[in-house]
């Protein structure tokens, strides 16, 4: 979106935006509710964070920059089993395994960005996609490492900080996910308010002239692609940690479209928009497919086709509109 | 006044707190399914087998009422399925985890039954290493290498010498190439030459020309059901490969009710390894065929049968645990019983918690116009293979 004041210091609007908004911080707030209100539901709670950390780096790209990815799962699927092949083979300390996981991921981020860089529109989705099947089948048949079909066997994760299990109740679980996802969010946050992303917004709006005025659009989508790809890959490795299973579909298309579901859900190109569609699909899924475990697809459905008919920049968007039209009157 | 709402505010604090332990006389069951998703219909037929059984007995097991939690888990998704055994066993407060068609879930699932002591039901999920996994666990399914390996030194016994193996290159698969090929040349026989396919959509025609080209006396194939029988049948027919000169063998999904119906009259002469159709001549059995079809409108399968006796299973372990629903009760009621089911003889490893039943030998031939499974031959009491081999 275009700044409404065409006319304003640069660096105060950045600095005006990185002031906490009241709202930001009753949302954090809200992420400790589930300990009090909904102690059965930690374990759901974990998979929500973990999701919205994930929404998160898509957002990154595809929300900030413009790079629309149909792929992105192969970040997550390698994070996933870097962090479940360490602890198999004897490693199991959670957060080492995090670092690994965002490094191991971040390093193939790092090598497909080259291609990346070069491409726009729909020849990346087809790019994207395509090397996202190429892992998912890379990993399949690599059996004797990954375990194939049946998944990764034998992961165990040791105690959070060599005191907290990792119980049947998600207590350690959640508060794990949600330490990590806030910390992520944090550094996202500045990024996202800094020179570069604002340039980052610049080259989604136009690739070609950013460089005219000093903004080196290829260099700038190798850098963020690479940090969203470290991102997905801690994503991945909590899940595999906190579920200590590891299988193909943390690699597979449907986790790839998954994420953009969500992101598109939340609002793309805003930081909490992963976070709120992570957060009302999984609940909607979970309530939905209690109710009727055969046909709740079809009340996604529906939840989909009205947020994109009513909401057409998701929730968050609809939601600023909303309030911008509200104060105006 | 205070003391009206005093005691007003402790009738709700009791009524607010949780009830301890169980209704008297209620066991709490959690399946867990795929419902949705591409492998919904093993879970609908599963689900069947499970419903029928308890309407059969009057909804009750070991006497005691029944309440059924049932979860999707949309497919492969093995966190997903962890985190619904977790959320069954802390919210739901299930005495019995079951269900589960595909291993991956199973395997997840397990890690939950072994953690809080809850008794486990498999009641597909094929691969070996699954009961392994939780002590409280039992498997009222098969193994594929039960099936395979047992086939194979079959098929050497029967006199043939020369055999190909051609398997989907995914799990299933490759167990079943190694455990085909294991009974096989263990008896004696020569395997000519063996390929690995591509899991999506591959065209068979190249596959089985490279087959006849060797001159085997038999195919062994294994590949998933669904679409791909009938493009096999396709290939086998436009090769020109007759299923009764050279014979092709299987795990019973290539001659399935759908899969005979998909490749029409080429089928005719396969032989395959079988724990259950619903062709088999029984008394029980023909009146749960009948039954089954009074409710459902169509024929159990072997998910179906996995349903059924998976529900008999907890229901003999309750009686004998004398309405006990722990997982150390419910395990060592269930180790070691043997019961009468539709598809045959079956009983529960006292070591292993697997099951141990008849492996049927049919072929495909036609009767009365329609083509159809018949048992020729019957090897019984057979463990499964893997776990027998890893004791020794």
């Amino acid at each position: 979106m275009a700044l409404s004041e065409t006319s304003i210091d640069p660096q105060l609007y950045l600095v005006e935006q990185t002031r906490w908004r009241p709202a930001e911080i009753v949302f954090w707030l809200a992420t400790l509710l589930p300990y009090l209100l909904f102690p059965n539901y930690l374990s759901l709670a974990s998979q929500i964070a973990i999701a919205a950390l994930f929404a998160l780096s898509l957002d990154l790209i595809l929300g900030y920059a413009g790079i629309v990815s149909l792929g992105h799962a192969a970040f997550f699927g390698i994070g996933a089993y870097t962090a479940g092949l360490l602890s198999k083979y004897g490693w199991g300390e959670p957060l080492s395994g995090l670092v690994v996981a965002a490094f191991a991921a971040g390093v193939v981020g790092y090598a497909t960005s080259f291609v990346i860089c070069r491409f726009r529109h729909l020849a990346l989705i087809m790019l994207t996609l395509g090397f996202g099947l190429l892992l998912a089948e890379l990993a399949n048949s690599l059996g004797w490492l990954t375990g194939g079909m049946d998944g990764l066997q034998g992961i165990h994760t040791w105690k959070l900080l060599g005191t907290f299990p990792f119980d049947l109740y998600g207590r350690a679980a959640y508060a794990y996910a949600l330490a990590v996802l806030f910390v992520l969010f944090l550094f996202t946050r500045r990024l996202i308010h800094s020179p570069f992303g604002l340039s980052l917004r610049g080259i989604r709006e136009n690739f070609v002239r950013m460089p005219a005025i000093g903004a080196p659009s290829r260099a700038h989508i190798r850098t963020i692609y690479t940090i969203a790809a470290c991102i997905a890959g801690v994503a991945g490795a909590l899940l595999a940690q906190t579920t200590e299973t590891v299988s193909l579909d943390s690699l597979g298309f449907e986790r790839s479209a998954e994420v953009v579901v969500i992101l598109v859900l939340g609002g793309a190109g805003r930081l909490y928009g992963g976070l709120v569609g992570a957060t009302i699909y999984l609940i909607a899924r979970d309530q939905f497919s209690g109710i009727v475990p055969q046909y709740w697809y079809f009340w996604i459905g529906i939840l989909l086709v009205a947020v994109v008919i009513f909401l057409p920049n998701g929730i968050l968007g609809g939601l600023a509109q909303f309030t911008a039209r509200w104060s105006r009157k | 006044m205070r003391r009206i709402l005093l005691a007003g505010l402790s009738v709700l604090a009791l009524s607010l707190l949780p009830v301890a332990g169980h209704a008297q006389g209620t066991v709490k069951i959690g399946l867990i399914m795929p419902y949705s998703g591409q492998f919904a219909d093993a879970a609908t037929q599963m689900d069947d087998g499970i419903k029928l059984y308890l309407k059969q007995h009057g909804d009750k097991l070991g006497g005691m009422n029944v309440e059924i939690i049932r979860k999707d888990t949309g497919g492969i998704n093995p966190p997903v399925a962890k985190r619904l055994a977790q959320e069954l066993v802390t919210r739901d407060n299930v005495d019995i985890i079951a269900g589960f068609v595909l291993t991956p879930n199973a395997l997840a699932a397990a890690d939950v039954s072994s953690e809080a002591k809850k008794f486990m039901v498999v009641m597909n999920a094929a691969t070996a290493i699954i009961t392994t996994k939780s002590p409280y666990m039992v498997r009222t399914s098969l193994t594929v290498p039960q099936l395979t390996e047992t086939l194979g030194t079959w098929a050497e016994k029967r006199g043939l010498k020369k055999v190909y193996t051609m398997v989907t290159d995914y799990g299933p698969g490759i167990d079943a190439e190694g455990a085909f090929q294991k009974g096989f040349k263990d008896a004696g026989g020569d395997i000519v030459g063996s390929v690995r396919m591509a899991v999506q959509n591959p065209d068979f025609t190249a596959y089985v020309q490279r087959a006849k080209d060797l001159d085997p006396q038999g195919i062994f194939v294994m590949i998933p059901g669904g679409a791909q029988p009938g493009a096999f049948g396709k290939a086998l027919a436009g090769v020109g490969v007759d299923p009764k000169k050279t014979q092709v063998m299987g795990q019973l999904e290539i001659a399935d009710e759908h899969a005979l119906a998909s490749m029409g009259d080429i089928a005719e002469g396969i032989i395959t390894a079988a724990h259950y159709d619903y062709n088999h001549k029984s008394k029980m059995n023909a009146d749960f065929v009948k039954a089954y079809n009074a409710d459902f409108k169509r024929n159990p399968d072997f998910f179906s049968i996995g349903g059924y006796d998976g529900m008999h299973a907890i229901d003999a372990a309750l009686k004998k645990s004398g309405g006990k629903t722990d997982g150390e009760s419910l395990i060592s009621a269930a180790k070691g019983m043997s019961w009468e089911s539709p598809r045959g003889p079956i009983s529960i490893d006292p070591e292993t918690r697997d099951i141990i039943q008849t492996v049927y030998i049919d072929k495909v031939e036609k009767v009365g116009g329609r083509l159809v499974n018949v048992q020729i031959d019957a090897i019984p009491n057979v463990k499964d293979p893997i776990k027998a081999a890893m004791k020794k």
